[in-house]
């Protein structure tokens, strides 16, 4: 397996992996940018301007990019998130130049028509109500509101309501010439190629698009939390929803390691695959504090890797028996627990191999490969995946209960409970909300 | 326009799948694939919704779910506690004709997958209180349905296209049916319809065939239930005469989901293949083909929509499904009504059918890229009788498929006129 990382001369970043398992190539181009990007008054604009990229230039028209790709067996998507916007295509490895040519056009060349700028308003004002109609996200965005007061990481990829009632056509070419430039992105390839054919392709398609200056970053650190929040939200339905969310260390942090044994501990192990499903979290502490105990019907929980500190989740089922505020406390019983004394060898071991295995999982897949070549270098840079085993393997019991003492005290905490209107019925869950902060 | 030359060769065939039928029924097959340290087992036994009776709803499903939940020589813990430290994962799902399972693991845990597969199939308990506890859990998945305007729009459609007939039950019951269980009805639907009989299992990933063999047969090899049934034969569906519409009212949602279609081709039937390629011209292609292009790129009105030919042991739906403003529901509904009567009036030109056709054709080396892909693949081979040579033979099959038989399939399941369309929100 060979690796090659290297700058083009107008500060494209290049990472290439061979992997011959299967006649599969998967291309990914990353770009800084993302909702941690936007002021008020345009949020949602990064990601409107990705659902732009698929309408279209001029050498490929709307239509025939993605009739290209589905003819060529190949599939392709894109994602934005806080840090970054990126999108990919898998092929059939002798077909990859299509990839190649298509990102490196629509990193110039995209056309950005009015009718089109219309008609995605409304697709994104649909994509917003189709997620409105879900609880959890209502609660979500309603959290992290009020987790950021500051900084950027304040409001949720899709934009709010009001932004995407208002942006107009100018907002998304800004964005889109502010960003898409080679300096500021990322190209990922992974899959069975021959590295040396491979960079000539690239340098052919992206070396001529000049760099213009870089854009800076929207730097509004988040003052730290000198209490706890907690908030309510109102909706249909007859299920009560605990989040508990903590301010947590950024993915290039020294504690991100030792914070990922405590989560696979408290709520299981979180996968790092894009695709694919994880283990089951049948025997982590808040599952048996919780679920055994009939207190919730299910418990997750997980980090990400961000630039800037963000949020480390915990979101529980409340058990129609059950109350939200017992679900807290059963939660809080468990994690101090953690803080009072380190967990045994054994579970952080286990904890490593669970890590381990996902890993391995994980790298079957030729998209997921070129998904961590470049995901890494949003945050960090690709080192910190090639060491992510070790660094796991490396925590000990002391730095699980040192983190948990650090990060997971009620100050630096949000409790949201989702309160179900139910259908006339007293709500279950409703009956113990928590104490209101005035 | 070239149709994709593939490599027909690095596709799962004949000299490369292991079939073995044991004797009690239970049929094995394997493919080996030592790119990675990991292998998948995935299958099914021939029970499903379709033994259950009205006031059960949701006993098949019910069953399966509580296999994993304690056996005759592990509890729910010491259960979770074996998969979860070897982070191996392993799962059960009720459906109509089949309650499928699937398992991950590193290859050196495939011994205990397949033990755990075993003892729950053959010796589960239905340990009273983990019963409870997944009733709750049960239930409480139902109140979240009651509110997913997807899955209420999907119930409404089966219940219009399905009138009388078994398909048109939902597999997870309902509240009532659900409460109405008791753990003695778990225990007897257990003894009186698992076996090996019809059972299928695949494994694929870094182990040999022959030693997949052998454990399989040490697992399952000695398992008999003489009361085992034969599954009902499925009655053909009555034709919708009209358009019979169904609202489903759920307060305070912001998008409504709506499905729209009839009945369509069981997998074996000789026209799947060209209604399934004259689906992907009208609602799959690209950004969703014809009604992808209309609804999304060019009116706005949808931020997903997709037609689908389910297919199966029996006749499966072939419906649209979008995600829409309720304001603009009229609008939409009319707008693929008028696609349909297109589609059944006039053939799909020529391009269109070969972009599909080479789509078909393109996209087999990846999905069948993962271990997971290719035990699913195996899993069809055999539940469809379609050959072990099928992959093989997929490309000429495809290509032999004309504008007329996509025209004649359209026909015989869709009209603009005789259409069930289901709205939630």
């Amino acid at each position: 397996m060979s690796f090659t990382k290297l700058t083009l001369s107008n500060g494209l970043l290049v990472l290439l992996k061979e992997i011959h398992s299967a006649p599969i190539i998967s291309h990914w181009i990353w770009y800084r940018v993302g909702s941690r990007d936007e002021t008020p008054g345009v949020t949602g604009v990064s990601h409107w301007v990705e659902h732009m990229q698929f309408k279209g230039t001029a050498l490929f028209p709307a239509g025939v990019l993605d009739k290209a790709i589905a003819r060529d067996g190949g599939f392709w998507n894109a994602f934005t998130y806080l840090d970054w916007t990126t999108y990919f295509e898998t092929m059939p490895a002798d077909k990859i130049d299509l990839a190649v040519q298509l990102e490196a056009d629509r990193m110039l060349n995209c056309r950005y028509r009015a009718a089109d700028v219309r008609s995605e308003r409304s697709v994104i004002i649909a994509e917003r109500q189709g997620s409105e109609n879900e609880p959890l996200f209502r609660l979500n965005e309603e959290m992290q509101a009020a987790a950021f007061r500051v900084h950027p990481y304040h409001h949720e990829t899709i934009g709010d309501m009001a932004d995407l009632q208002r942006i107009q056509r100018r907002d998304l070419i800004n964005h889109y010439r502010r960003y898409y430039i080679p300096n500021n992105a990322v190209l990922s390839v992974a899959g069975d190629f021959e590295t040396r054919a491979m960079l000539e392709k690239i340098r052919r398609c992206f070396e001529d698009i000049p760099a213009r200056p870089a854009p800076k970053r929207l730097e509004r650190p988040e003052p730290e939390q000198s209490g706890e929040r907690r908030l309510t939200v109102e909706g249909p339905g007859e299920t009560c929803y605990v989040q508990l969310d903590y301010h947590a260390p950024a993915g290039k942090h020294p504690d991100f390691f030792p914070f990922m044994v405590l989560d696979s501990l408290l709520s299981g192990p979180t996968s790092l695959n894009l695709f694919g499903s994880g283990v089951s979290n049948k025997t982590s502490r808040l599952y048996r504090a919780l679920v055994e105990t009939d207190l919730a019907i299910g418990i997750s929980g997980g980090q990400v890797a961000t630039v800037d500190p963000f949020l480390y989740t915990l979101i529980m089922t409340v058990h129609p028996n059950s109350s939200a505020q017992a679900c807290i406390q059963a939660t809080d019983e468990a994690i101090k627990r953690l803080q009072d004394a380190p967990p045994p060898v054994d579970e952080v071991r286990r904890a490593v191999k669970q890590a381990r295995a996902l890993f391995a999982y994980g790298s079957e897949s030729i998209t997921n490969q070129g998904y961590w070549l470049g995901f890494a270098e949003m945050f960090d840079c690709y080192d910190w995946f090639t060491n992510y085993l070790d660094r796991l393997a490396a925590v000990t019991p002391q730095e699980v209960q040192r983190v948990a003492q650090t990060y997971l005290k009620p100050q630096n905490r949000l409790v949201g409970v989702y309160l179900p209107q139910g259908s006339g019925k007293t709500p279950p869950g409703a009956n113990n909300p928590p104490e209101e902060e005035e | 326009m070239s149709f994709p030359a593939i490599n027909l060769r690095s596709l799962p065939g004949p000299e490369d799948i292991t079939r073995v039928a044991l004797p009690n029924g239970v049929t094995i097959l394997t493919r080996s694939n030592f790119n990675s340290p990991s292998v998948v087992i995935s299958g099914y036994l021939t029970v499903g919704s379709l033994l259950e009776s009205d006031d059960k709803l949701g006993l098949a499903d019910f069953t399966a779910s509580t296999l994993l939940r304690g056996t005759a020589r592990r509890s729910f813990q010491q259960i979770y506690d074996d998969l979860e430290s070897a982070a191996a994962s392993l799962g059960f799902g009720g459906g109509a004709h089949t309650t499928s399972f699937s398992g991950k693991a590193l290859a050196e845990d495939l011994d205990l997958l397949l033990t755990l597969l075993a003892e729950a199939v053959r010796q589960p308990l239905f340990p009273p209180e983990q019963v409870e506890k997944l009733r709750a859990q049960l239930l409480t998945g139902l109140s979240v349905r009651a509110q997913d305007t997807g899955e209420m729009a999907s119930m409404a459609f089966d219940e219009i296209v399905y009138a009388g007939h078994i398909y048109s039950r939902p597999d997870d019951g309902y509240p009532e049916t659900i409460q109405a269980i008791r753990g003695e009805d778990l225990v007897a639907f257990h003894g009186n319809n698992y076996g090996p009989r019809g059972m299928v299992i695949a494994v694929v990933g870094a182990v040999h065939a022959s030693a997949v063999v052998e454990k399989v047969s040490a697992a399952l090899g000695d398992w008999e239930n003489p009361a085992q049934p034969e599954m009902p034969p499925i009655p053909s569906p009555a034709p919708l005469t009209q358009v019979v519409t169904r609202k489903v009212e759920i307060p305070g949602k912001s998008q409504s989901d709506l499905i729209l279609g009839a009945a369509g081709p069981a997998r074996r039937s000789p026209d799947y293949l060209a209604a399934s390629l004259g689906n992907s011209v009208f609602g799959q292609f690209g950004l969703y083909g014809r009604i992808g292009e209309i609804i999304r790129e060019q009116m706005g009105l949808a931020y997903y929509i997709f037609s689908n030919v389910s297919g199966g042991v029996g006749p499966g739906p072939w419906y649209i499904s979008a995600g829409v403003d309720p304001e603009n529901i009229e609008k939409t509904i009319a707008l693929i009504r008028k696609e349909i009567g297109r589609f059944v009036a006039d053939p799909v030109t020529a391009d269109e059918l070969a972009d599909s056709q080479a789509n078909y054709v393109g996209r087999l080396p990846l999905s069948l890229e993962s271990n997971g892909g290719v035990a699913g693949g195996l899993l069809s081979l055999e539940h469809y009788a379609l050959g072990l040579d099928y992959y093989r033979r997929f490309p000429g099959l495809v290509q032999a498929v004309t504008v007329e038989e996509v025209l004649e399939a359209a026909q015989r399941y869709l009209h603009p006129d005789r259409l069930g369309i289901a709205i939630a929100g």
